[in-house]
């Protein structure tokens, strides 16, 4: 007979174990959601035209297309224009904050860039509404500022939290070695930073890259609000986009359960997550290689 | 000044700039919303139902479902997540299993929000019958917030010194006694403080309740929690895209963002001056 003392503690492990096992079925459950449903679409709609066509109109009487070619290049105009603003700014930060700030500086900016990472996204897009729409408008004389360049701005303020503390641990992973040896040889802290620091860290500044862009690549909110929702290939920053999110937002709520159409958005929901899935992965094997470097 | 001094102070400059930068956009969103939404903003607001098809009234059912979806969030989140990170911290070696574990909780924290909604879509609401819910939401925000609690609790748990668990065992308590009489009180503030931003994450977020539960409009409060329900940030949405007069009921907007963004700023706030106060918890006693 087993004493109650080890009894509970032999309960207390196989619970946590219990706990932990369904952690990873929520993954799997969420993977194999996806692909089930996606599967019930390609039974009416071939993959080829899927990918290939750009013509998304499921609605059309008679004849109803499903081709998300705009949504994903619509998608990714979005995110590669939010890069292009947010890595130069935020490993600019990053640097700053490991290599320049002092300490009580660096203590008031960290919270700070918390914060900015904790507004949610409804308001970065009510944002972009009222104040970047008018103003992009304004600038280059456009009717309405609701456009690809609205959604970028909005994106990369969202992207730059993460790119920074993963930037920020990258430089700081650097061995203080190779800086000693720069400044021995007479470099200055600038030089030391462009031609030392950053090089020896490249990795780790592509994985927060790459964390940056997995993060606004399944944006939703933001981009529904701030980017005008044109169902048609953009042509510019300047053309109103629909991302596949937004299309995913949009069209949920109006549509009968177990249709066509209703496994459709499952299927963009499928190409979203492992669109996020391999960068994610993929950013990860970098960082992890940085991490152990730094040790 | 050598051409070397010269780039190296605007090089710095430059690095400067990129933070004030960044910090200008934290900058713009308070000083835009506070200063517009502040006017908006009255105790009528808080406490009173949206009248006159949302021209004119409050956002009282929205401010409830908000706090009620999230609470219904935490209650879920919270003891699974904490169990899985003991589990993690406390128990697991390092074998398949933990590996495939930590890689699904890696991965789960990058899934879009919007992947969330279509799962609980998917999930809760049809599967298992539940329909569009303050449950159905609040399970769907649980299973978001779930990784954020795992990684704050495992750190939490690390934190605290092994000296400890080993005083604890040589005293003969079990394993299980061990973690609930002396890891878990140590690590009560670092969870803490996880906790409080899992939920600030949970009251914020949109598209995974957009399908599982939230309403355009409910005239009551929520009965029960099978109702559906509004909420601030999707009221947001609507107020400042869906409404068929955006320029009549921008100043009810901005006082709902003065409103959202208020109650997320204080959660987060609040974690960081946790943080701040048990920072030196274990340097002490180390």
């Amino acid at each position: 007979m087993m004493n109650r003392r080890t009894f509970w503690d032999r309960f207390y492990h196989r619970l946590f174990a219990f706990a932990a096992g369904l952690c990873v079925l929520v993954l799997l459950g969420i993977f194999g959601m996806l692909l089930l449903n996606g599967f019930r679409f390609f039974e009416s709609v071939s993959l080829w035209s899927f990918l290939g066509s750009s013509n998304w109109n499921p609605s059309a009487w008679g004849k109803a297309t499903y081709g998300m070619g705009a949504m994903l290049w619509s998608t990714l105009l979005v995110s590669l224009g939010a890069m292009v603003l947010a890595v130069p700014l935020g490993i600019g930060t990053a640097a700053y904050l490991s290599e320049v700030a002092p300490g009580w500086v660096r203590d008031w900016i960290k919270p700070a860039i918390e914060l900015l990472a904790a507004v949610p996204s409804v308001v970065v897009g009510f944002i972009g509404i009222v104040v970047i729409a008018p103003i992009i408008s304004r600038i280059f004389g456009l009717s309405n500022g609701l456009n690809a360049l609205n959604g970028s701005i909005l994106l990369a303020v969202m992207a730059l939290p993460t790119i920074i503390s993963v930037a920020e641990e990258a430089i700081r992973s650097v061995p203080n070695t190779y800086k000693e040896g720069a400044y021995a040889l007479g470099a200055n802290s600038w030089t030391t930073l462009m031609t030392v620091t950053l090089p020896a860290c490249t990795s780790g500044l592509i994985a927060a890259t790459m964390l940056g862009m997995g993060r606004v690549i399944g944006e939703t909110m933001t981009v529904l609000m701030a980017t005008g929702n044109a169902n048609a290939m953009p042509h510019g920053f300047f053309d109103p986009v629909r991302t596949i999110t937004a299309t995913v937002a949009i069209e949920m709520g109006e549509v009968p359960y177990g249709t066509t159409h209703f496994y459709g958005l499952y299927a963009l929901g499928a190409v979203l997550f492992l669109i996020t899935l391999i960068i994610n992965l993929l950013a990860e094997s970098i960082a992890a290689k940085f991490r152990k470097q730094g040790r | 000044m050598t051409k070397q001094q010269f780039t190296k102070i605007v090089g710095i400059q430059l690095l400067l700039l990129c933070t004030l930068l960044t910090l200008s956009f934290l900058g713009i969103i308070l000083f835009d919303l506070f200063s517009k939404g502040y006017s908006a903003l009255s105790w009528d607001f808080l406490s009173t139902a949206p009248s006159k098809g949302m021209t004119q009234g409050g956002i009282l059912p929205a401010v409830a479902g908000t706090a009620l979806v999230t609470l219904v969030a935490t209650l879920f989140a919270l003891p699974f997540g904490v169990a899985c990170a003991i589990y993690l911290n406390e128990y697991a070696r390092d074998h398949w299993f933990t590996r495939l574990l930590r890689a699904s909780i890696r991965n789960l924290a990058g899934v879009p929000s919007i992947i969330y909604g279509l799962f609980g879509l998917a999930l809760f609401v049809e599967a298992l019958h539940i329909g569009a819910s303050i449950l159905a939401s609040g399970l769907t925000l649980a299973l978001l917030t779930l990784p954020y609690i795992i990684t704050t609790t495992e750190e939490a748990l690390h934190n605290v010194p092994n000296a400890y668990r080993e005083a604890a065992l040589a005293l003969g308590a079990t394993k299980w006694e061990s973690i609930k009489t002396v890891v878990l009180p140590g690590a009560m503030p670092g969870i803490l403080t996880g906790t409080i931003l899992a939920l600030s994450r949970a009251a914020g977020e949109t598209a995974p309740i957009l399908f599982t539960g939230v309403a355009f409009y409910t005239r009551y409060l929520p009965g029960s929690l099978l109702d559906e329900f509004m909420a601030l940030p999707y009221h947001l949405y609507i107020l400042s895209t869906q409404h068929q007069s955006l320029e009549q009921v921008r100043p009810l907007a901005y006082a709902t963002a003065v409103v959202l963004l208020g109650m997320v700023l204080l959660l987060n706030l609040s974690a960081i001056m946790l943080r701040i106060r048990y920072r030196n918890l274990w340097k002490t006693s180390k």
